[in-house]
């Protein structure tokens, strides 16, 4: 399979200045990663705050460019002046908050303003802002203010604002962070869509364990390094190394966890209720 | 709830008027104008003011709504007639002390209000059938020529339709961060005019603050997708004139001819 997303020895350092503008100091956010996605995976990478991920996640979509290293899009080097275009139309991206994003006063404009920037015809947009919608399921709100929605369904508005860019990869930095369990549902719900029905590539990036145990493949940062890599399987298994890095695990993973510490045999690891109910009614 | 207040005074109904191009809009209330300062006789404010009655009518908008208008410049209006009235020079009909009323100064009176009413009727007409969007949208294909000028219309209007898009927001964060103060002990009810201005910097401060993170956030999710000015950008909503709107432009021309003719007529 093609590779989507592609990092090499990836450096990114925020350089922090006085009001002299002498260099006071100078902070490494992202150090050395190197990360491969292939063209239709759905990626979560996991941090707590301040472990880099937003950072990292920038440089998908050219809005950071690397200190050191490379970063490659489909192929293409994010560090080309001629290549910006093109890579931010590949690679969308979610912001987290909803309200900071959405640019048109009427759901069906604002998710028209990418269509409309990149050039496309009049009647390419309607086709195009009617698919999106219909695809996070928000085509009944098409003549609604942005202020009316709820911050689920706002997200679920800038996600079909990106889907009508027609990309191949949507990055999505935290886009859960500010709702309630609804509207998170509701998000992880269209993601997941996307990324089943259109084959769109999908990098999450989020604190919430839960929303990442159907991923392909998850990818742990601390203090900007990648210090875990795999599937939500094997990273769930290590709890331990996850406390430590003051990451959690999803609660039923937790539960059995706690389980088998005190004798029960459960196999390692869990990551649905429907496992744990299984292996507990093997355990009688 | 502050999220429900509506910019500017647009109101909802689908009326000729509403449904004619946002440009034809503005270059008519601009005709309008200028006729009302080409008029010196009342018989051409007869004319304007029945152009207006029926554009008032075709709109189905309730004249309750163009009249609460006038309210914020009622004070303006009784004062330009009150100074015309007593300080044009002429004929005089009526002397007390040292003021007097003369024939010019009724008649200038009376038409100075009529103006301004008319002036003010007209162009509340037109951001009542027009939604700022579409009124940004006018402007903004109205200016283009200035483009050639260097003149940034695309970025002014794109612009104010940011800045309408943020005005309930930033006015509900207003409203969190005058709670959060008061519910520590801040005090903006009360005190001298100084005072209560002194009282608004815990407020401003941290809705400047939020606003520039806005800005920050808004300007990367605009470049996210692919925002790069208004070079090679199509429009979903294009402006497309309808033969609704040649007629319309008809009718204004049409308008002008008569108040010009009428003028010359009278005054010959």
């Amino acid at each position: 399979m093609k590779e989507m997303i592609s990092t090499d020895k990836l450096v990114f350092e925020y350089i922090r200045r006085d009001e002299e503008g002498n260099v006071e100091g100078i902070t490494r956010a992202v150090d050395e990663v190197d990360l491969r996605v292939k063209q239709g995976q759905f990626i979560a990478i996991l941090g707590h705050n301040g472990s880099g991920k937003s950072t990292l996640a920038k440089h998908f979509n050219a809005l950071l460019f690397p200190t050191e290293g490379e970063v490659y899009i489909d192929g293409m080097l994010t560090d080309k002046e001629e290549n910006l275009w093109e890579i931010r139309q590949e690679a969308g991206m979610v912001f987290q908050n909803p309200d900071n994003q959405i640019i048109g006063q009427v759901v069906e404009e604002d998710v028209g303003f990418g269509p409309e920037n990149m050039g496309v015809p009049t009647e390419e947009i309607w086709e195009r802002v009617d698919e999106s919608l219909k695809a996070v399921r928000m085509d009944k709100f098409r003549k609604s203010s942005p202020n009316h929605l709820s911050g689920g369904q706002k997200q679920r508005v800038s996600i079909a604002g990106v889907i009508a860019m027609h990309p191949k990869c949507i990055i999505m930095d935290e886009p859960t962070a500010m709702l309630d369990p609804n509207g998170r549902r509701e998000v992880i719900r269209a993601a997941r869509a996307l990324n089943q029905v259109e084959g769109i590539t999908v990098i999450l990036i989020t604190h919430y364990m839960e929303e990442v145990v159907d991923a392909d493949r998850v990818f742990v940062m601390d203090k900007g390094r990648i210090v875990m890599e795999g599937t939500p399987r094997q990273v769930f298994s290590q709890v331990e190394k996850l406390k430590e890095l003051r990451l959690g695990v999803p609660q039923v993973t937790m539960l059995a966890y706690e389980l088998r510490k005190s004798g029960l045999p459960i196999p390692d690891p869990i990551l649905s209720r429907k496992e744990l109910v299984e292996a507990l009614k093997a355990c009688r | 709830m502050l999220r429900d207040i509506t910019l500017g005074q647009y109101y909802r109904a689908d009326s000729v008027i509403h449904r004619l191009d946002p440009r034809v809009k503005i270059v008519a209330t601009f005709a309008f104008i200028i006729s009302l300062f080409i008029v010196k006789n009342f018989i051409g404010y007869l004319i304007a003011g029945l152009f207006l009655a029926v554009c008032i009518r075709l709109s189905q908008v309730p004249p309750r709504f163009i009249f609460r208008g006038m309210k914020t410049i009622f004070f303006l209006l009784i004062i330009t007639m009150v100074f015309n009235l007593f300080l044009t020079a002429g004929e005089p009909i009526f002397t007390f002390w040292k003021f007097q009323i003369t024939k010019e100064g009724i008649k200038l009176a009376a038409m100075m209000g009529i103006r301004l009413v008319f002036l003010i009727t007209g162009s509340s007409l037109m951001t009542l059938t027009t939604t700022p969007n579409n009124l940004t949208d006018g402007l903004e294909s109205l200016l283009g020529p200035l483009k050639k000028v260097r003149v940034p219309v695309h970025e002014i209007s794109m612009m104010m339709s940011i800045a309408l898009r943020f005005i309930p927001i930033l006015m509900e964060e207003t409203d969190k961060i005058m709670k959060a103060q008061m519910a520590r002990g801040a005090d903006f009810e009360s005190g001298s005019i100084i005072n209560r201005a002194k009282n608004l910097v815990p407020l401003l401060v941290p809705l400047f603050i939020s606003a520039f993170r806005r800005a920050n956030d808004l300007a990367m999710a605009m470049e996210a997708r692919c925002y790069r000015g208004g070079e090679g950008r199509t429009k979903m909503k294009p402006l497309i004139y309808k033969k609704r709107d040649f007629i319309a432009y008809l009718v204004i021309v049409l308008y002008l001819v008569l108040i010009v003719v009428m003028g010359r007529i009278l005054f010959r």
